[in-house]
């Protein structure tokens, strides 16, 4: 099973992730924005990040799981590429994530992405699977 | 994606119109800007639904619009206009997009072409030092806590009061680059630890920076009244955004709106489109933040500005005062206003939402400055990396059609995978410099992805605005340097 699969998008760029739970299509999903921002293959697992999230539905939990990602990677500047969900239950997450700051020397950063959007995204709980468009 | 059958009834050459019978819900019909070349691939893909879906915005008046440049979005497509009444419509984050004040402006230069080409090496080289650029990019300038605020409620008149550029930069801009109603308090800690590092930076994806020549000038009065004087004059071009500060802002919003949906009894076919009334605390916070965010994205030019004049002169061995470094105009391409318009002949206030869309105000309206009173706002729209872009000024046609906005841009036609697939980022490298055109890219394969081939061709976008009245065209540019972030 691939981790995720990018969806052609005029504009921008789309991922749909896929797990054998809804925990690990989420933690796969974070993994393909991670990829398309940069190539992850350098990237060590050093430097641990803790997220708690709680929102009112499980879309929106998947938005605001991939927007705090991106607020993170902009202020840290942390490239994370694994992510070990530790709590899910569709309205709250906890996760702890692993990655390392990006060091220009070492690392290639492909693309910037502004955010996750809410078009076309979607939640499939019989197949594990979420599927999200992001503005590049 | 899938093609888009919906019914599209031509209403003349330049003009299509999406019944509002299409889709029930619907409050109004959909207009779309185009030739009947340019219908044939608008129809490839989900754009006109997306038009079709902005039509059941609440409070929405006369058309849900699509300039010649749409092109398939998220929530609103790109190249849409909706205006919705202040009195009980709403107002959607999702109506301006991530980048908030995502612009361009365009300076001119008294140099001509023989006096740069023979230093287009060092002058990119000195343009691309001089203004960090690409993902994540940090600025040279570090806001400590209170400057922040500063910059948030007084844009480009906080980044002139610090030393970069010159009052007069302030008039050539659209809002003075200080748009009112801006509260500091509604943006949020994020946005701010986003921001307060980026200030000064130009990003990346379609942002870039531009030298270019004027090519062809279409009404030499209007274009002499811009200082545009000459073939081959020198002009430089910034285009970028608010940063991490506006995404954060729109991230913001979009999600509390989406929150406040049920509260305020409105359903819609896409949660990317979620509104709250436009005076209702939660539309009245996000118009706040928002105008920050753009007030942020102004000064984030106005520093831009200062650094490539600094580069130019240098570089070039010429005093600021000698080159004639002027600020043309700077114009908002994602943005949101509150505005006066006639609709069916009665006078309303209206929030205007214009994403990927330009503002085209005639001669003689009072938000045009006063040097441009006679000719009406400039418009500026930048083309693909390779090929030309225009200055085009705003008219009455478009007051009486379009809540006075224009097209924005190339529009893309190619998905970034599809532009990758087709050719590198050293193919594209290769063949802008066999075309004289000297690049500083981050990485190649963003340069891919911004390949001119992804685009529309710009002529044909600004030509079907031209001939639908929506603005006029004055001149056009050709590049000679770009630096894509």
């Amino acid at each position: 099973m691939k981790r995720f699969e990018l969806i052609e998008h005029t504009a921008d760029m789309g991922l749909v992730a896929r797990g054998h739970n809804l925990a690990e299509a989420f933690g796969n999903a974070a993994y393909g924005l991670f990829s398309i921002m940069a190539d992850l293959d350098n990237v060590q697992e050093k430097e641990p990040l803790k997220v708690e999230l709680r929102e009112e539905d499980t879309e929106t939990l998947l938005f605001e799981w991939l927007n705090y990602l991106l607020y993170i990677f902009d202020v840290e500047m942390l490239l994370l590429k694994r992510f070990d969900i530790e709590h899910f239950d569709g309205f709250a997450l906890k996760a702890n994530c692993y990655g390392e700051k990006y060091d220009p020397s070492r690392h290639r950063l492909k693309r910037g992405i502004k955010s996750a959007t809410y078009y076309m995204l979607k939640v499939d709980r019989e197949n594990n699977q979420v599927q999200v468009i992001l503005d590049v | 994606m899938s093609p888009w059958n919906g019914p599209l009834e031509k209403i003349d050459d330049y003009r299509w119109r999406i019944p509002k019978s299409y889709k029930q819900g619907m409050r109004v019909p959909g207009i779309i800007y185009a030739d009947a070349e340019m219908v044939k691939q608008i129809r490839e893909e989900q754009g006109p639904e997306q038009v079709a879906n902005v039509a059941f915005l609440p409070g929405i008046v006369d058309c849900s619009l699509a300039m010649p440049d749409i092109h398939w979005g998220y929530g609103f497509p790109i190249g849409g206009v909706a205006a919705m009444r202040v009195e009980d419509g709403v107002v959607s984050p999702g109506g301006v997009g991530f980048d908030i004040n995502c612009g361009v402006r365009l300076l001119r230069t008294n140099l001509m072409q023989d006096e740069v080409s023979p230093k287009m090496k060092p002058l990119m080289d000195a343009l691309y030092s001089s203004v960090p650029s690409g993902v994540g990019s940090k600025g040279r300038i570090r806001l400590k806590g209170g400057d922040i605020n500063e910059v948030l409620r007084k844009g480009s008149r906080w980044a002139v009061e610090h030393g970069y550029g010159q009052a007069a930069d302030l008039e050539h801009t659209e809002e003075n680059g200080e748009m009112g109603g801006a509260d500091p308090s509604k943006v949020s800690g994020r946005a701010r630890e986003r921001g307060a590092p980026q200030m000064g930076t130009l990003g990346s994806g379609n942002h870039f920076l531009e030298v270019a020549l004027v090519d062809k000038i279409y009404q030499a009065d209007t274009a002499r009244a811009m200082g545009i004087d000459e073939v081959g004059q020198v002009m430089l071009y910034v285009h970028c955004g608010s940063r991490g500060l506006g995404h954060q802002v729109a991230d913001d919003y979009v999600k509390e709106m989406g929150r406040a949906m049920t509260k305020y009894g409105i359903s819609l076919p896409d949660r990317q489109l979620a509104c709250s009334p436009v005076n209702s605390p939660e539309g009245q916070a996000y118009l706040g933040a928002m105008r920050c965010a753009a007030n942020y994205a102004w000064a984030n030019r106005q520093c831009i500005a200062h650094w490539v004049r600094e580069a130019f002169c240098r570089v070039l061995g010429v005093k600021e005062a000698d080159a004639g470094l002027e600020l043309i105009y700077d114009v908002a391409h994602n943005i949101a206003k509150i505005e006066e318009h006639q609709v069916s002949g009665h006078k309303l206030k209206l929030c205007v939402h214009r994403k990927g869309a330009t503002r085209a105000f005639p001669a003689g309206h009072p938000e045009v400055p006063q040097g441009y009173a006679h000719i009406g706002q400039p418009v500026l729209i930048p083309g693909d990396m390779g090929r030309l872009s225009y200055v085009l000024v705003g008219t009455e046609q478009a007051m009486k059609e379009t809540f006075g906005s224009t097209c924005h841009g190339a529009g893309r036609v190619q998905s970034r995978s599809a532009a990758k697939r087709r050719l590198s980022g050293r193919d594209v490298l290769d063949s802008l410099q066999s075309r004289g055109i000297t690049v500083r890219a981050g990485s190649l394969a963003g340069l891919a992805e911004e390949a001119p081939e992804a685009y529309k061709d710009v002529s044909s976008v600004v030509s079907v605005a031209h001939n639908a009245g929506i603005s006029k065209i004055v001149a056009r540019t050709r590049p000679i340097g770009v630096i894509k972030g």
